[in-house]
């Protein structure tokens, strides 16, 4: 089952290689997207004992991580494909091929519970996704591109360092040096302590780079500012997802070996770094890409914050997972779509966006609404849960700080969308071709609901499968 | 056996200080090379027996380190048509001290992670971080692509310089992994390196500014 969800895919990949009609190609993208979604409703009903100890199989952490990265690909892909027949002037055989490269990869990584294999499916989702950024081949997106693969590898390789101190660990301690996550739980509480600290540090570091942690959140606003909408719709909410992962494992580890107060402290105070330096950023920006970008910064901080709070957060912190990665999709394909539209990103040329495209506009201040957690949409429920766990686990000054945080983001993101959608649209951007089209359309809308649906009544089988992972990561059975 | 591990440890030190001494890039790319070759015959060294498994990775690392990315990386270098790295941000007999410091650092911080008693009396542990911090110093105060390259290359070597602690532990497909993702990740950055030429007629990163705040 693994090896399918893995290698389709790939295979697919190697078959939009080989396809030469550049009008056919991009429908590639749908048909994957909509036979990994069905494979992965399938394949999570199915109960797998957490007790494995192959390479690949799937556990309750991973499947929250693979619905996220299936639900937001199949709804890119039908987008993409209508995005690629905008820009019939551009070859995309590589943005085909890459695309279809980081679906298999991202499943391999949530598949994985050897943290090597899961190191060397997060790089690679590095090395798939420079090309997408690279798309538009303007010296921007050259420079984007660049700083995205310098500062990721960079990570990346100190996240490899930090799995090799994690196996020392085990090895010091006269273990067995195992990197399957099933013995490194196992094994815990007798870990070696000061390498388990080193190890945690860097892989906090490593794949907090690829998440976008400040601050080692430079490559972001650059890489989620220069990529095509759709792209940054699956960094925003699929690669950080897949980091987020690998980071979750090492979480586990370092709580079964009964070192919670220490990640916790670290954790705590990345998170809040991440939400103040974005909240900083975020006031008075003008480009609404790199917005989003600092947006997502601020998101990961939310997530970290929330692991580092505890057991009262973690439901909270699994769900917004699955909120951010949707409602990150709602707002950059709408941007997406803003950008085409007026040819701009920046709030000098671009105004009165709900006039000149009402649906894009509409879903983009909607989707603004959503990730600066207003009722009644997904995120308000997570985020609210995890202030919850902030107050009971007696961390009131956290709590408030975080309160604090998101209002000024609110404040500031406010501002910039406002001034995107409202007034009245230029006069060059009236006579632009671009128009809302139902590919370009009906996938916003497709996530907008599940935001709702997550918002308004939680459905009893994502629920189920959240306190599954929540169980599984308390080393309950 | 130790002695000798030591001694060429020492050497992939002082390659390290070095590397972070010269301004031509060429010679640059020649120490990051002979810091590679050396570390791809670590692994026999440091067993004493040759296992056919243990050549072949050895022989694939000294390939891939000393000859195949060294190789990419100088055609890059002649393409571009440039020799030296001109104004680091910090000079050169600076960022030389720097490193030493660093090692010194390292030899510390290393003192204060127990070894496990089959490792004990070896310097790898300081020799990884110590080389880790010297690819970060490269990586930081070059501005030339080509050098920052060179950097990460570095911070590779100290990397691997840790994973022999474990390479008896630790399965080949994960080595062979890293050593594929390592050649991957060259590879997409000498396509940069092309891109940046043609698209800023320059390797200069410094001209790579238009995204800021």
């Amino acid at each position: 089952m693994a090896f399918f969800f893995i290698v389709f895919p790939l295979v697919l990949a190697g078959l939009a290689a080989l396809i030469p009609s550049g009008r056919w190609r991009p429908w590639l993208l749908p048909v994957a997207g909509t036979l990994h979604a069905v494979l992965t409703c399938a394949v999570l009903a199915r109960q797998v004992p957490t007790s494995s100890t192959a390479w690949l199989a799937l556990d309750p952490l991973g499947k929250v991580i693979l619905l996220v990265v299936s639900l937001l690909f199949l709804f890119c892909s039908y987008y993409a494909a209508g995005y690629l027949r905008m820009r019939g002037e551009r070859p995309n055989r590589v943005f085909c091929v890459c695309l279809l490269a980081f679906l298999g990869v991202a499943s391999l990584a949530a598949w994985s519970r050897h943290l090597g294999l899961q190191w060397v499916a997060i790089e690679a989702t590095t090395l798939v996704t420079a090309p997408l950024i690279f798309f538009n081949h303007t010296q921007r997106s050259v420079e984007a591109t660049w700083k995205y693969m310098v500062v990721g590898s960079v990570g990346i390789a100190l996240a490899l360092l930090g799995t090799f101190f994690l196996a020392y660990s085990a090895l010091h301690a006269g273990l067995e040096a195992s990197l399957t996550v099933h013995d490194l739980v196992q094994h815990a509480p007798n870990l070696s302590k000061p390498w388990l600290h080193a190890a945690f540090v860097l892989l906090l570091v490593g794949y907090g780079t690829k998440m976008g942690l400040a601050p080692m959140h430079t490559w972001k606003p650059d890489a989620y500012g220069e990529a095509p909408g759709v792209v940054g719709a699956l960094l925003a909410g699929g690669v950080t997802s897949c980091a987020f992962l690998a980071l979750l494992r090492a979480y586990h580890i370092c709580v079964a070996a009964g070192e919670s107060t220490y990640v916790s402290r670290l954790l705590l105070f990345m998170g809040l770094l991440s939400m103040a330096v974005a909240s900083l950023f975020m006031v008075g920006q003008r480009d609404m890409k790199r917005m989003l970008a600092y947006s997502s910064v601020e998101h990961m901080g939310i997530l970290v914050l929330g692991l580092g709070l505890g057991a009262p957060a973690l439901f909270g912190t699994l769900l917004h997972v699955v909120n951010n990665g949707l409602t990150k999709g709602i707002l950059f394909l709408s941007a997406g779509n803003i950008h085409r539209a007026y040819n701009s990103k920046s709030t000098e040329q671009v105004s009165g966006a709900m006039r000149r495209l009402p649906l894009s506009g509409t879903l983009f201040l909607v989707g603004f609404l959503a990730i600066t957690g207003s009722p009644p949409f997904g995120p308000f429920i997570s985020e609210f849960m995890i202030l919850n766990g902030a107050f009971a686990t007696g961390r009131a000054a956290v709590g408030a700080l975080f309160l604090v945080l998101l209002l000024i983001v609110f404040i500031g993101m406010g501002a910039t969308v406002l001034k995107v959608v409202q007034g009245r649209p230029s006069f060059a951007a009236r006579g632009t071709p671009y128009r809302d089209s139902v590919l370009t359309g009906a996938p916003m809308l497709g996530l907008l609901a599940l935001v709702v649906v997550i918002g308004v009544a939680l459905p009893a089988p994502l629920a189920a499968l959240i306190t599954d992972a929540v169980h599984y990561l308390e080393g309950r059975p | 056996m130790s002695n000798l591990l030591n001694s060429l440890l020492v050497i992939v030190l002082m390659l390290n200080l070095f590397a972070l001494g010269t301004s031509r890039i060429a010679s640059v790319i020649r120490t990051v090379a002979m810091q590679g070759a050396l570390l791809g015959a670590l692994p026999l060294l440091l067993h004493g027996h040759a296992s056919s498994g243990a050549v072949l990775a050895a022989a694939l690392t000294i390939a891939l380190k000393g000859v195949v990315i060294p190789g990419m990386m100088t055609r890059a270098l002649r393409d571009v048509k440039i020799k030296r790295e001109v104004e680091p941000l910090i000079g050169f007999q600076a960022s030389v001290i720097l490193g030493a410091l660093g090692t010194v650092c390292a030899l510390l911080f290393a003192g204060r992670l127990p070894l496990a008693a089959q490792h004990a009396g070896t310097l790898m542990v300081p020799t990884a971080v110590a080389t880790v911090l010297t690819g970060f110093i490269l990586l930081i105060t070059r501005f030339k692509a080509l050098t920052q390259v060179m950097g990460y290359l570095v911070l590779e070597n100290g990397i691997y310089i840790f994973g022999m602690l474990l390479v008896e532990a630790m399965p080949l497909v994960v080595e062979m992994g890293v050593l594929l993702d390592l050649f991957v990740a060259i590879f997409v950055i000498c396509i940069i390196v092309n891109r940046i030429n043609q698209a800023f007629s320059s390797l200069d990163t410094r001209r790579l500014a238009s995204l800021k705040e």
